[in-house]
């Protein structure tokens, strides 16, 4: 027998072993999704100075801007504090937390998908039996989380860099910074708990808590300056003031944290086996009381639906608190008082304001629609439904269960918003309360059309979430760029009388609640007939 | 006797694949019917059409007596149906699933839940998410198994499962057997189904090549001798139904056609018999025939 004698790699060279390799893999699989990221992202910053030069025209514009910011708390916690009336300062202000989100969602889903989800798939123990270093994947994780986010710092300073190279570089960097504090969070819970769920859901949990904080910190102080604003990487993206007086110190904040965070993070994942977390799955209940296809759709569906229920409550809530004061962000300003009038309504701007608000939840309410009706699909095509289906129970009974909560459930948080607008702006709920449910038979047929794609075209689905998409794109930008309106008019939502303020008119509604059944019993009629996906 | 399942000349077609071409199946009431193929015959087409999930092109199927697509539910009130790979709900734990099926299928016996559970080694209080291949399985067997149907209908229930568990499984097709019910069991493990089954089908290509118990079908096969004899044997290889024959001085190696073993061991007697094996075939090599051109050799 031969004896062979392997070199012995040094200390380094085993840990990061594959690194590269792997970092190329997760490039590859993320080829779609992170270019598409950045391209929104960055289209989001970029189309920002033109609309904001238009808005805001003259000195007089701006300054009345600034007198608003400073005395509108509502105003601040919902944007952020503004430094400056340059373009550019506007710029920052104005985009700056939502594109900073948006990072931060992006890194966080990567740096899971790359780590837990990999883990908990059992993909990753063939992986680590490769000659693959045992800090090699959070390392090739974190860098594939690293490169949208350089992407997106590059594309974003030399998009605003004509406004003042400084501020671009400043702002890219503190976009990126976000994503990667994200990120090295989002490692952190990937060796925290034992499914890929959690794990995202523990991470955008602390992005809830840092937009609060710096909500509530914003809302008492005019300059950033609250300790609370302080505590969030979220406000720290604030607080280097890009286009008025760069701050790069706060820059160093982010760095900081993304090192503890990536040293505990490794220090974590040395620390346990594969496949386990430290925190442990809790055990289920051995036996169950579930006994119907219903109560097992609302069992499945609850824990989304509440999601959903507490945050329309809540973002009622906040638009209701800035109703009162709508005239005074909107009053002086021509060009904003035509789109809220555009979109909201013809009498009063709160009323229009309150108006078009009831429309935003209204339109973010069919996505939820569309993802409730599409569980239906995930059901079906991961096999679950098949041994369902095989008890005593019609496919229309099973389809019922998921479908009640669909159209129930928009029903149930567009009743919530309408609460919380009326709670926010401490009026009568009555005339909200129509605001809000007058959205169904729109929201309705949104879901009526997935329905109808998933009953006659189980593949074609999932495009029920490109209608949802168009038709939130049509009635959110689609005014503001003066669309035509052939193309408004295609949006259910456009047909809908703009309550409150104006009289009801009952024929649209009829006519779309009408459009919604015969949808829904094409596509029950199409479900009913064809085979089974398998 | 009754028939629980009775196909024929059934078709069914995915755009240009055939996966049913016009396949027969008969299994009659409280037997065991095994359902052999190799992967891609058609075994789970078959038993999806037979589930009312999906709706043949042509032929016929009753199922209890009843058509599979249009008394679906009547007919799922009496059968429970094991797919050959489960999934579970991420946090529905094994335990809440059995008790759902249980209560879909018209309520589950709570003593017997119990025992299977014990039998399987199932923890029933983890979480779907957590359980490997052969215990997300196991979930699904104990919830059919605790059932009251009449008829269960197992797509490669046991992949997945180790050698224990498969002894587990076999008795509890067993038990099934001696309670009345039937059962149809697709598998590729041909020892399984060489234990267990009354009759066999096997299929090819979407359809029905042989059928009928095991007996039944060795007779249409061939039997291996190989005898040492006192003095060289004469006329041998005139017999009919003699294949492969082998003859090396006084030791004989051949292939006969079941039905002539008779004619051989008188050839083989004249001789004078020092030593001598038969070997029947085993289901394997029945599969293989079947499948030959298919094997790469």
């Amino acid at each position: 027998m031969t004896a062979y004698a392997l070199p012995a790699p040094t200390g380094r060279d085993r840990q990061l072993a594959g690194t590269g390799t792997l970092l190329r893999f997760a490039l590859r699989r993320d080829r779609v999704l992170a270019p598409v990221w950045v391209a929104v992202n960055t289209l989001m910053v970029l189309s920002m100075p033109n609309t904001l030069d238009g808005l805001y025209a003259t000195p007089g514009d701006r300054a009345d801007l600034m007198h608003q910011v400073l005395t509108n708390a509502s105003f601040r916690a919902l944007i952020g504090p503004l430094f400056a009336t340059s373009t550019g300062a506007l710029t920052a202000w104005r985009v700056g937390v939502y594109a900073g989100v948006l990072a931060a969602v992006t890194s966080l889903l990567v740096v899971v998908r790359h780590t837990r989800d990999e883990e908990e798939s059992g993909r990753y123990e063939l992986v680590a039996s490769g000659a693959v270093g045992r800090r090699a994947p959070l390392t090739a994780a974190l860098l594939a989380a690293l490169v949208p986010n350089a992407a997106l710092a590059l594309l974003v300073t030399a998009g605003l860099a004509r406004l003042g190279l400084a501020g671009a570089l400043c702002f890219g960097l503190g976009l990126a910074a976000v994503g990667m504090v994200f990120a090295t969070m989002a490692a952190i819970a990937a060796q925290l708990t034992e499914s890929a769920r959690p794990a995202r859901g523990l991470t955008s949990a602390v992005l809830g808590a840092a937009f609060v904080l710096r909500a509530a910190g914003d809302s008492g102080t005019a300059d950033g300056s609250s300790v609370l604003t302080w505590l969030s990487p979220l406000g720290w993206l604030e607080n280097l003031r890009s286009f008025a007086g760069e701050r790069w110190w706060v820059l160093g904040l982010s760095v900081a944290a993304v090192a503890v965070q990536a040293v505990a993070a490794y220090t974590l994942a040395g620390r346990r086996d594969l496949g386990m977390g430290l925190l442990p799955a809790r055990p289920g209940p051995p036996a169950g009381t579930l006994g119907s296809v219903g109560a097992l759709a609302l069992r499945l569906q609850r824990g989304a639906l509440l999601g959903w229920a507490a945050g329309f409550l809540l973002a009622g809530a906040v638009f209701g608190s800035m109703a009162g004061s709508a005239a005074d962000l909107v009053g002086t300003n021509k060009a904003t008082r035509e789109i809220f009038e555009r979109m909201g309504g013809q009498s009063g701007v709160t009323n229009a304001f309150l108006a078009s608000m009831a429309g935003i939840l209204g339109l973010v309410a069919a996505l939820f629609v569309v993802g409730s009706v599409l569980r239906l699909h995930g059901e079906e095509t991961s096999g679950r439904a098949e041994p369902l289906l095989a008890c005593p129970v019609g496919r229309l009974r099973w389809a019922a269960g998921h479908l009640v909560i669909a159209f129930g459930g928009s029903a149930l948080i567009m009743t919530l918003a309408a609460l919380g607008l009326a709670a926010g702006y401490g009026r009568d709920v009555g005339p909200l309360l129509g605001a809000c449910l007058v959205q169904l038979p729109a929201i309705w047929v949104i879901g009526a059309v997935t329905v109808l794609l998933y009953g006659l075209a189980p593949r074609l689905a999932p495009g029920a979430w490109a209608v949802a998409v168009a038709v939130l794109l049509i009635g959110w930008v689609g005014p503001a760029l003066n669309a035509p309106q052939i193309v408004l008019d295609l949006s259910p939502f456009g047909h809908l009388p703009k309550l409150p303020g104006v009289a009801m008119r009952w024929e649209p509604v009829l006519a779309l609640l009408g459009l919604a059944a015969a949808l829904l019993g094409g596509g029950l009629a199409g479900l009913r007939r064809r085979d089974l996906t398998t | 006797m009754t028939t629980a399942i009775t196909v024929s000349g059934l078709h069914k077609s995915f755009g240009r694949t055939h996966a049913l071409d016009g396949l027969d199946l008969d299994v009659a009431a409280g037997e065991v019917h095994g359902f052999l193929g190799p992967n891609g015959a058609g075994k789970s087409t078959a038993i999806r059409v037979l589930l009312g999930l999906l709706r043949a092109d042509s032929g016929t199927a009753r199922v209890l007596g009843l058509d599979p697509w249009a008394d679906a539910v009547e007919i799922h009130r009496r059968i429970a149906y094991v797919p050959g790979d489960v999934t579970l709900w991420r946090n529905l734990s094994g335990g809440e699933v059995i008790d759902l099926y249980g209560r879909l299928r018209g309520g589950l016996d709570a003593t017997r839940r119990a025992r299977l559970i014990e039998r399987f080694e199932l923890d029933p209080a983890k979480k779907g998410r957590t359980y490997s291949k052969g215990n997300r399985q196991k979930v699904a067997l104990v919830a059919a198994f605790a059932s009251d149907a009449d008829l269960l209908i197992l797509d490669e229930p046991t992949s997945g499962l180790d050698p224990l568990m498969e002894e587990v499984f076999q008795a509890c097709v067993e038990e099934e057997r001696d309670r009345g019910r039937t059962v149809l069991l697709s598998s590729h493990i041909l020892s399984e189904v060489e234990d267990l089954c009354d009759r066999v089908s096997i299929i090819r290509k979407g359809r029905t090549v042989e059928t009928g118990s095991l007996a039944d079908l060795r007779h249409l096969t061939r039997t291996s001798v190989s005898a040492e004899l006192a003095a060289e044997p004469d006329g041998l290889a005139g017999l009919k139904g003699v294949h492969d024959l082998d003859i090396q001085g006084r030791r004989v190696r051949l292939q006969v056609d079941t039905e002539e073993l008779g004619g051989v061991l008188r050839k083989l007697t004249e001789a004078g018999v020092r030593s001598l094996t038969s070997t029947p075939p085993t289901l394997e090599e029945l599969f293989l025939r079947h499948y030959q051109d298919e094997v790469p050799r």
